[in-house]
């Protein structure tokens, strides 16, 4: 019953994201035939570099200086987003969990309000102070949430969420204190960080995410089976066979990893890491073997279109633009669905 | 098959267990009843091996429980949990599936000797008609067949169960007794069952363990067990016993209008 359904929104996800990249190649202030700029991204492959012969030299730097790195960008947060968002769902036993619970993006924030404000400007790996210490920040803060959520070898995940809620607030607080020091154009610099963003990124930001993304996603995809079984509950996962706490500590160090780097190089773009996977699961039912795979690729597809909005409106921040389209769409589903079932 | 010495556990600052001793063998069909707050679903979970006992120890095969894996665990005893509503539309095949999880290594997908178990358990636990329903849209009755079909998945040796009957109607009962008792006569599967329901339990069930106050209280057969001297003390309740047709005992309660009048006839 499920089976033509996977493939025909497998599909449709390769189909679409293939267009929504050779459109985001051609968007931007200087703007090509999305054709062109699809021929010049092939032209490297080999037999292919007559495909290029048109395009100027100005036109192959866009493509591969600035628009490429930013399609990558956008692509790589999305799925990191909505893989995280798989992976904390189900630790969480939650449709409503997503990266921030576990205190990710209030660390990021408090990570990087703490570099624009008291001026870390060091560069490191190619990186900027903000991004380093917003990556910093979202992995001190989570692992200082696991700590605290720590009951005799345990940690039951009600406890979980309520110690990320408490850490989180108390991090916005700090960050806020902070922002207090700051003079104008920093204070705007920590605004505009917080509305998440790919228009300012180039190669060293996709080489810092491609790891994290990639390993992140890779060992969702290989706890699949411990995926499906934490869904229905820390207990009933033990009584499967899953060694719960172990896998637990993995899941959630793989969730915040994905969360965190994304945070670090594109700031905060909520709602994707909720909703894709919601409504992924709805078209394709909760089977992760399924689902980490295709979310990848639907929230991947979804950043995308959203980069390339903000771009069609002038830089309209992107954390704006998904949270403008997702959190309509979601209200729209919570009513349509009736029952609270996922 | 499970052996249970002098355990004692329960949760941070509330004991329940004060010092348990159990036998499961091999073929048992053992039926644990006992007032609400006794540590039924307790023990239960020390027998599961997810709740540590803070003294004593349990042994599966002859081994201690708390050193083996949980994997390996699972592939002994399978546990049919208390009814709770599901939240995720898993097929009941993908959850049926979900029993083979200590058999499968990580990047395998399953087998084909993986597909037959589950097409036997399905059909075992009488579930095969709903193999591609959502577990959300199915009735409770249904879904509490789905989870001993799931638990019969995992190819155990030892069933445990925590009130399977649990908001079931009389008829839904009756069929997962019916089917437990199957399971135990015609594959030799060891069953210990937590139950609520006296009667279901006396009925089915060829030996019982009544727990209260975190210990055993009394042992044996139904005959042995259900009387009106242990139920009265261990429930607080006035009863009467008597025998249904199989011969077993049948536990009335008594209200006080029902104690009022057999005054009368005494008098």
């Amino acid at each position: 019953m499920r089976g033509w359904r996977v493939w025909a929104v497998s599909i449709a996800l390769v189909v679409l994201i293939a267009e929504a990249t050779a459109l985001s190649l051609a968007t931007g202030p200087a703007p090509l035939p999305p054709g062109k700029a699809f021929r010049v991204l092939l032209s490297p492959l080999p037999g292919l570099h007559h495909l290029a012969d048109d395009a100027n030299a100005r036109e192959r730097q866009i493509i591969w200086e600035v628009r490429l790195p930013q399609f990558l960008l956008a692509f790589l947060v999305g799925a990191a987003l909505a893989v995280a968002g798989v992976v904390l769902q189900s630790l969480f036993q939650n449709p409503m969990a997503e990266s921030s619970i576990i205190g990710v993006s209030s660390g990021a924030a408090l990570g990087a309000t703490s570099a624009i404000i008291l001026g870390w400007d060091f560069v490191a790996w190619g990186l900027s102070g903000r991004t380093v210490a917003a990556f910093v920040g979202a992995m001190g803060i989570t692992a200082l949430v696991y700590v605290l959520s720590r009951r005799g070898g345990r940690t039951p995940v009600g406890l979980l969420l309520l110690t990320g809620l408490a850490v989180a607030s108390l991090c916005s607080s700090v960050a806020s204190l902070i922002l207090l020091l700051g003079r104008n154009h920093q204070v705007t610099d920590v605004v505009i960080w917080m509305m998440g963003s790919v228009s300012y990124q180039g190669w060293q930001e996709v080489k810092m995410i491609v790891p994290w993304a990639l390993i992140g996603s890779a060992v969702a995809y290989v706890y699949s089976r411990e995926l499906n079984a934490l869904l229905l509950g820390d207990e009933q996962a033990a009584f499967l066979g899953v060694p719960v706490e172990r896998v637990k500590l993995v899941l959630l160090g793989c969730g915040a990893l994905l969360a965190a780097s994304s945070v670090a190089v594109a700031g905060i773009v909520g709602f994707v890491g909720l909703v894709v996977p919601h409504v992924m699961r709805l078209l394709v039912g909760p089977e992760h073997r399924v689902l980490v795979p295709l979310s990848f690729l639907a929230g991947g597809l979804v950043v995308t279109l959203s980069a390339l909005v903000s771009t069609l409106l002038g830089a309209v921040p992107l954390g704006i633009i998904t949270a403008l389209i997702g959190a309509p769409f979601f209200l729209y589903l919570l009513h349509r669905q009736g029952s609270y079932r996922f | 098959m499970l052996e249970i010495r002098q355990v004692h556990g329960g949760y941070e600052g509330r004991p329940v267990l004060q010092g348990v001793d159990l036998r499961v063998a091999a073929g048992d069909f053992l039926g644990i009843i006992g007032p609400n707050g006794a540590g039924k679903s307790t023990l239960l979970r020390v027998m599961a091996g997810v709740l540590a006992p803070t003294q004593g120890e349990t042994l599966l095969m002859g081994r201690p429980l708390a050193q083996q894996r949980r994997r390996e665990v699972a592939r002994l005893l399978a546990v049919v949990p208390a009814p709770s509503t599901p939240l995720f539309s898993f097929t009941v095949r993908e959850f049926v599936t979900m029993g083979r999880t200590p058999y499968l290594g990580r990047l395998q997908s399953d087998r084909p000797e993986d597909r037959r178990v589950v097409d036997e358990a399905l059909v075992a636990a009488d579930s095969g008609a709903l193999a591609d329903r959502p577990i959300t849209e199915i009735s409770a009755g249904e879904w509490q067949r789905v989870n001993v079909a799931r638990a019969l998945a995992q190819q155990p040796h030892l069933l445990l169960l925590d009130e399977p009957t649990a908001f079931l109607d009389l008829g839904h009962q009756r069929e997962i007794f019916e089917l437990l008792a199957r399971l135990n006569r015609e594959q030799g599967l060891t069953v210990v069952c937590v139950s609520h329901d006296l009667n279901l339990a006396a009925e089915y069930c060829p030996r019982l363990a009544v727990l209260a106050e975190g210990r055993i209280f009394a042992e044996g057969s139904p005959e042995a067990v259900v009387t009106e001297a242990i139920i009265t003390e261990v429930y607080r309740a006035p009863v009467q016993i008597d025998r249904g047709p199989a011969g077993r005992p049948r536990v009335t309660l008594l209200s006080e209008a029902a104690l009022a009048r057999g005054q009368e006839g005494r008098l």
